[in-house]
């Protein structure tokens, strides 16, 4: 115990002897250059391999360098159609799930906040169930997305307005409006599932709910891309403000942060990136716990590494989860929220059984 | 241990902090009553009362951490309404009663934090803020500890560290919530101590929160007696720790008088005059470890 005590403190001693500048270039340059090398070795695995250096000049005639090397156009269309904006979506869910999840886990100040906690999740499951339910996903490729999206923010919301005392929202009665939501909103999908008598709507539902990426085309890619971009671009903006409120609300505001308006905006941010996500995909679940935590033992708490890194890290593990999500069983394909779920949790509990003292600490 | 950082008679300048008749309340219940104080640079002030008194409160609201108080505060010669948090921070440090982290971040990360108020939204600490740290922390004798986490810090470390960070923000003003809550004697000396020799170096107000009388008169110039919300007594440590004020704001029966070896005020206290003396103790600043507040 003493031992993994220790040997968390040096890894992170080595860094934290830096100037933050330098840590936020080392540690983002690392994970920047590690997901890329993820991104090549998925794109060349499938029911078709392709060598690496064929995918990392695939890509580079897909951005419309010139390569000089002719491959055939079926290999060009598996990585350019099929493999690389379904890498790119889930790069992008991943940073969104992993940077909501630390800016929650600094607004309840609790390593052990999801962004779920706030009803995003379970909303955009009700929004989407609704819309497989009632046949509307036939009318039209949007119809899910956009379903899912309004019950994410609507549900957020609800749970915002639940939480306000005397016109401020406390992390206390927001944690708890969020878990009355979170079981209200299960049992309406339950009740749902249960009157529902075709399989295939309770197939779809069920796959819909353990979140996947299959399938995602450079539609989904562009559908996301913004305002996942956007939001996690302007929680950056609030890094310091966020460093601040894990000493508390009085030390906070002590040292000049507008607690109220700075929650509402991290809150307002976090279920719009996180809504976005969902909307795709499905609640992918333990992205948004795992990776900020683990990111945490290595590199500290201070959120201007932490948020960025976040975003690296979260897209490494979702790409990474994935691509064995689509390998493990080939021909046939895990859904990669069982992945997450099934490699995610026992990993977490290893980390928080080897850091058992840390657990409060960090 | 020396007695000579008493802030009495560094009323030069013009006042840090003027409180006229300001009442505040949460739920229609009155905790302040028209509480006026003046605060001056150089001065040390003792808060001081019963539990419930109103002292934290107070605080908060002197430098705009509870808003919606009546009355009028001014900041540095300027209404607080129109401070922003941001702004009052530059001026003001405040240190409050819990200091629990559960964060790792390094004492050097915690002291850095100080600098915030007065860096851009991305800017990063440079040499300068890094200097300004190192200083704080050398002031509060934790520049030893800068590498270690803040959580695995003993209490009294870790208070030392919360007033370096405070120092970092070179504030004017400083503000303490209970800072010897939980420590050993030794440690509440040392950093009222410590308090006291910036406020007479450096021109900072002070104004601490305090329980224990004994410390408060030594270490503080002026006293402020709480009682009930509003100010029962605002003046020396002779003047305010009469028994008559301390019968009627913490129902003590005292005695007071001079140690005849420092020369210092002290208080013998037993509870209610009625003839039981289990409460009883000599309460002189060396024998106190271990006990209840008065």
């Amino acid at each position: 115990m003493s031992s993994a005590l220790a040997t968390e403190g040096t890894t992170r001693f080595l860094l934290a002897s830096q100037p933050i500048s330098r840590r936020v270039v080392v540690v983002c340059g690392v994970l920047a250059l590690v997901l890329v090398g993820v991104m090549i070795i998925s794109a060349a695995h499938g029911p078709a391999n392709i060598p690496y250096a064929d995918v990392a000049r695939l890509i580079l005639r897909g951005l419309g360098f010139q390569t000089g090397l002719e491959l055939p156009d079926s290999q060009f269309a598996i990585v350019n159609q099929v493999r690389l904006p379904r890498i790119l979506v889930g790069a992008l869910v991943g940073a969104a799930l992993a940077c909501s999840g630390a800016t929650m886990q600094g607004i309840f100040r609790n390593p052990l906040a999801d962004p779920g906690i706030i009803g995003v999740s379970a909303g955009g499951s009700l929004g989407a169930v609704i819309a497989i339910s009632t046949g509307l996903v036939g009318e039209s490729l949007w119809m899910l997305p956009l379903f899912s999206f309004v019950g994410a923010i609507g549900a957020t919301t609800l749970v915002y307005l639940l939480s306000l005392v005397r016109g401020q929202s406390q992390p206390a009665t927001l944690l708890l409006a969020g878990v009355a939501l979170n079981s209200f909103l299960g049992a309406l999908i339950s009740a749902i599932l249960l009157f529902s008598n075709r399989y295939p709507e309770v197939q779809a539902i069920l796959s819909w709910l353990i979140g996947s990426l299959r399938g995602r085309g450079w539609a989904y890619f562009f559908a996301i891309v913004a305002p996942v971009i956007l939001t996690t671009g302007l929680l950056f903006f609030f890094a310091r403000d966020m460093n601040l409120l894990l000493l508390g609300e009085e030390s906070a505001q002590g040292l000049g942060v507008n607690v109220p308006r700075t929650r509402f905006a991290l809150l307002a941010l976090a279920a719009l990136s996180t809504g976005a996500a969902v909307s795709v995909v499905g609640p992918i679940g333990f992205v948004g716990l795992v990776v900020p935590h683990m990111l945490r033992l290595v590199i500290g708490p201070d959120y201007r590494l932490l948020l960025p890194a976040s975003a690296l890290g979260g897209a490494l593990f979702l790409v990474t989860t994935d691509t064995v999500a689509r390998l493990i069983l080939q021909p046939a394909e895990l859904q990669v929220g069982i992945i997450t779920a099934l490699l995610g949790a026992p990993f977490f509990l290893y980390l928080l059984y080897r850091n058992r003292r840390l657990i409060r600490v960090l | 241990m020396d007695s000579s950082h008493n802030g009495s008679g560094a009323r030069s300048g013009a006042p840090l902090i003027r409180a006229e008749q300001v009442s505040y309340s949460i739920d229609d219940t009155l905790i302040l009553r028209e509480v006026s104080l003046v605060l001056h640079p150089g001065e040390m002030v003792g808060l001081i009362g019963p539990n419930g008194a109103g002292k934290s409160t107070l605080l908060k609201v002197l430098i705009g951490l509870w808003r919606g108080a009546e009355g009028d505060i001014r900041l540095i010669e300027r209404p607080l309404a129109s401070y922003t948090p941001r702004e009052v921070a530059r001026y003001v440090a405040y240190v409050p009663q819990t200091t629990a982290v559960d964060f790792a971040f390094t004492v050097r990360e915690m002291v850095l934090m100080g600098r915030s108020p007065h860096l851009g939204r991305f800017e990063f600490e440079g040499e300068e803020d890094r200097r300004i740290a190192d200083e704080a922390m050398h002031k509060t004798g934790v520049l030893h500890l800068a590498d270690r986490f803040v959580n695995t810090l003993s209490g009294g470390e870790r208070q030392r560290v919360f007033i370096a960070r405070a120092l970092a923000q070179q504030p004017r003003i400083l503000l303490l919530d209970e800072p010897t809550a939980n420590l050993d004697i030794r440690h509440q000396l040392d950093i009222l101590d410590m308090v006291a020799g910036l406020a007479g170096e450096q021109g900072l107000g002070v104004i601490a929160a305090i329980h224990d009388l004994n410390l408060a008169a030594h270490f503080c110039g002026r006293l402020i007696l709480l009682h009930e919300g509003r100010v029962l007594a605002d003046d020396t440590p002779d003047a305010v720790l009469t028994p008559q004020n301390l019968s009627l704001s913490f129902g003590v029966e005292a005695r007071v008088y001079r140690d005849p070896f420092t020369q210092g005020l002290r208080l013998s206290i037993s509870r209610d005059g009625n003839g039981h003396h289990r409460a009883r103790e000599e309460a002189t600043s060396e024998g106190r470890s271990g006990r209840k507040p008065v």
